[in-house]
């Protein structure tokens, strides 16, 4: 990958704001673009979470969410994914710091930990076809828990596919300190996925285990 | 138009390192709070003050919120107050 076609500013950092444009706020325009872009996914996965509350008791045939939640199994998946989100923030440090090899390092962790998570998600899925006969049209609740978990699926798929690109400009020695807005965009990226999951793993998971 | 500095101030390693041990902590205790019989009645609050407090450790210190300019907190904040009260009148409209 050509050092263009990951071009970084290092935003929050002295030397960084010296290689990006001017704005009239005096902040980079892709942190504000990734924040306005997180602000409208917030909504996005409200509506998906608020659809799953409403209706995952509403099926008129099983199974029902109290019988296939399986919380140790997903809560191994959550501590991977939220220690994803530390080596990430790690990641972005480095990059402040203009240690770009360090980076690579870091969001390769990342990107396997996302990998980590998604392999239980999918071997979870797979557990509820298979033993439980679930699937996205077998009942209501089947339709509402597989889409609901199939865009956070989908969405970290993506990230470890945007970290990919950034983790080999790393390891290929074209990533600069000066350019690490972009590590931080997709760090945020990241982060705004795990800050789902954080929800997604409460209501979804945990109140219906404990029966509310 | 006044302008919202980025601030240069940035979470040391260990911080970073204290914010996933807690998040670690705090995980387990929202898995562990869900087999306790007397806080039945209070689970529900206790479980998404929880998760709260994840989601607020997760975004003010991995993603800067505590250093960065205000403006991406303004943005955020009102993402999240939509996404509250979608879901508050999608649930008031269809129960």
């Amino acid at each position: 990958m050509s050092h263009a076609s990951v071009p970084m500013a290092g935003a929050g950092h002295a030397e960084g704001h010296a290689h990006h444009h001017p704005t009239s706020l005096g902040i980079p325009n892709q942190k504000l673009a990734t924040w306005l872009f997180i602000a409208s996914e917030s909504m996005f996965f409200a509506a998906l979470i608020t659809t799953y509350m409403v209706f995952r008791y509403r099926s008129v045939v099983g199974p029902h969410p109290d019988e296939v939640v399986n919380i140790p199994l997903t809560t191994v998946s959550t501590f991977i994914l939220l220690m994803s989100s530390l080596t990430m923030a790690l990641g972005v440090s480095a990059a402040h710091r203009g240690e770009t090899r360090a980076v690579g390092k870091f969001l390769a962790l990342t990107i396997l930990g996302g990998l980590g998570f998604l392999v239980i998600q999918f071997y979870e899925w797979w557990h509820l076809a298979h033993d439980f006969g679930l699937t996205w049209h077998t009942n209501i609740f089947g339709s509402v828990f597989y889409i609901l978990t199939g865009f956070h699926k989908a969405h970290v798929i993506f990230g470890m596919l945007w970290l990919s690109v950034i983790a080999i400009s790393s390891f290929r020695g074209t990533l600069r300190k000066e350019h690490a807005v972009n590590v931080d965009v997709a760090g945020l990226y990241w982060h705004f996925v795990d800050i789902v999951w954080i929800v997604i793993f409460t209501l979804v998971f945990l109140l219906t285990e404990a029966g509310v | 138009m006044e302008k919202a500095n980025e601030s240069h101030a940035q979470p040391a390693t260990r911080d970073y390192l204290k914010v996933g041990v807690t998040l670690f902590i705090l995980t387990l205790i929202e898995v562990a709070v869900i087999y306790v019989q007397a806080l039945r009645p209070v689970l529900a609050p206790v479980l998404v003050l929880l998760s709260a407090w994840k989601f607020l450790l997760v975004a003010s210190v991995f993603m800067h919120l505590k250093f960065d300019s205000r403006v991406y907190t303004g943005f955020f904040a009102f993402g999240v107050i939509l996404a509250i009260l979608i879901t508050l009148a999608v649930t008031a409209i269809i129960l």
